[in-house]
């Protein structure tokens, strides 16, 4: 593999509390290549999402990482960053979409004004240039640029999801991060959403950490998928060897919890 | 076999003028004892006011419920329909009071519809229903909601549905905030039940997958229609509406990658036949034995 982008390293993280700690990620390391989409897959609870807030530097006690957790995008140590050079990481270097991100609009805001704040902020002091690229990236996700005055509510789910992942291109980030980007959405526009960053990352090669519980939705997507079970990464592998020949039990019993579309019922 | 239960050409709408939405079309199923149909859909295309109709929370706007052949419109029989048609809802988060402990969650429809259940018959019958749906009744039963599994709740859920003897469960989307790995069990214990209680099960989801795998038979809504329906192997795995084959085509399937053009998933294309699907039609094709489908308009 080529020198990769994000590399994690014995990466720890517990939930303090008062009687015991709560171990959420328990010693976990993956790489992810330029222009890859890595999956993480498990259960509620398994700790995926804490690995996702680490990386984007959102942890606030009581979660606590680790000293000996290294998390290196493109070789710098993002758990050392100060305030300012964290600032400009986040969205420029990892942008992130969260679970149910159509509900992270502000409803009082236009589409337009929640671009110009990210746009602003990282430096682009020019209104209109600012407009230019806000219709660039809503182009992108299939959006009529003459919508940008309108408000969220004026906006179907679907939609409302895309336009936040526009928010999340805006500033060309080598790492978008997304956290059950689709499970509230309907199959059909999950997979067109999915399908269209799968054309943006192929033309724009940033990379893609991408988390959900569904191991079916993941394969079709992922180059490569991680098993988390109990804060732990208990199997890595590309993703046609992980549905193929899943080598872990756990993932095994993960594939046996959906039922194919074309087996017989269970009655 | 006869209808225990039967939707006959009903309509619903809400709102009024411009903003009217028709939630259901001339919607037309039957539920049969020992059978499951699952309706299955898109939010919004009518699924759960399906639900709503049969569990008598909606009056249909026309057509009617027709209930052990009898058409149930006005509401004196109310309280005897509530008993024999029983409700699990989707979030067992949601469904439990969290201020009583499991005995009272079970407990309570006992003594309001089983009046020949007394003191200790009661108890006993709140320990057994517990082992009906697989859980520890000594461990469990003095309890707090809060102190269940998501999973463990629904089986409370289902085994306060269960208390009343009722003919028909409905259940929309069960498991859908479930764990995965308890998600089938939980579909199990409902097949399990359908078939040693002879119950008709109504099961509302938009998981075509788990559709198939508690269902005998499957009807696809769209826009407040049932565009195809029929046994459910024949349905999906010989898809005859446009709707339904986009439908089949996004259900994620480890097999085909979004790098293959050939499994791509066209845009454009789906939302033609989103278009097409939204015309209301009352022409109905027969594809095969117990397989129906609704004509395109045209």
């Amino acid at each position: 593999m080529t020198r990769p982008l994000l590399s994690v390293r014995n990466l720890t993280i517990d939930y303090v509390g008062l009687a015991s700690d709560f171990r959420a990620v328990d010693d976990v390391s993956f790489d992810i290549a330029p222009g890859e989409v890595f999956g993480l897959a498990g259960e509620s609870g398994c700790g995926k999402s804490t690995i996702a807030f680490a990386i984007s530097r959102l942890h606030r006690p009581p979660a606590l990482i680790r000293r000996e957790s290294r998390i290196l995008l493109d070789g710098r140590d993002v758990l050392d960053l100060p305030a300012e050079a964290l600032r400009q990481f986040r969205w420029r270097e990892v942008a992130m979409v969260f679970q149910s991100a159509m509900n992270s609009l502000n409803p009082v805001l236009r589409v337009e004004d929640q671009f110009h704040d990210v746009l602003k902020t990282h430096g682009e002091r020019d209104r209109s240039r600012r407009r230019e690229r806000i219709a660039e990236v809503l182009r992108l996700v299939d959006i009529d640029p003459d919508r940008m005055r309108d408000y969220p509510h004026q906006f179907s789910g679907g939609m409302r999801q895309r336009i936040v992942i526009a928010i999340c291109m805006a500033l060309n980030p080598k790492l978008v991060i997304m956290d059950e980007p689709t499970t509230a959405l309907d199959v059909v526009v999950q997979r067109e959403i999915l399908q269209r960053i799968d054309e943006l990352r192929r033309r724009f090669g940033f990379s893609v950490l991408f988390i959900t519980h569904d191991l079916g939705l993941m394969t079709q997507f992922c180059d490569r998928i991680g098993i988390m079970l109990a804060g732990r990464l208990v199997e890595v592998d590309n993703a046609a060897t992980i549905h193929d020949a899943p080598k872990h039990d756990y993932t095994r019993q993960l594939w046996a919890a959906f039922p194919s579309l074309h087996a017989e019922h269970g009655a | 076999m006869t209808a225990l239960l039967a939707l006959d050409d009903v309509t619903k709408t809400f709102g009024y003028g411009d903003a009217m939405i028709h939630a259901a079309r001339g919607v037309s199923f039957e539920l049969k004892a020992g059978r499951a149909l699952a309706v299955v859909g898109e939010s919004g295309s009518g699924k759960t006011t399906c639900a709503r109709l049969v569990m008598r929370d909606y009056a249909p706007d026309g057509g009617k419920l027709v209930f052990r052949g009898k058409p149930m419109g006005d509401r004196t029989d109310l309280v005897a329909y509530r008993r024999a048609v029983q409700m699990i809802f989707q979030d067992p988060f949601a469904s439990l009071n969290p201020a009583h402990n499991i005995r009272h969650h079970l407990r309570r429809p006992l003594r309001l519809h089983r009046p020949e259940l007394k003191g200790a018959a009661i108890d006993a019958e709140v320990l057994e229903l517990l082992r009906l749906v697989q859980l520890d009744p000594e461990r469990l039963v003095d309890r707090h909601p809060f102190e269940l599994s998501g999973g463990q709740r629904q089986r409370i859920n289902i085994a306060r549905a269960l208390a009343v003897r009722p003919e028909v469960l409905v259940a929309d989307e069960p498991t859908s905030m479930l764990d995965v790995s308890v998600r089938l069990g939980v579909l199990n214990l409902l097949n399990a039940m359908k078939q040693e209680m002879r119950l008709g099960l109504l099961y509302i989801t938009h998981d075509i997958a788990t559709a198939r795998y508690v269902a005998e038979d499957i009807a696809v809504m769209y826009a407040g229609q049932i565009l195809e329906w029929g046994a459910t192997a024949s349905v999906i795995d010989r898809p005859a509406h446009p709707y339904t084959r986009l439908l089949l085509s996004a259900v994620p399937d480890p097999q085909i990658r979004f790098a293959d053009p050939a499994g791509r998933l066209d845009p454009d294309a789906a939302a033609a036949v989103r278009q097409a699907a939204a015309v209301p039609t009352r022409e109905v094709r027969e594809v095969g034995p117990n397989h129906f489908v609704r004509a395109l308009p045209g």
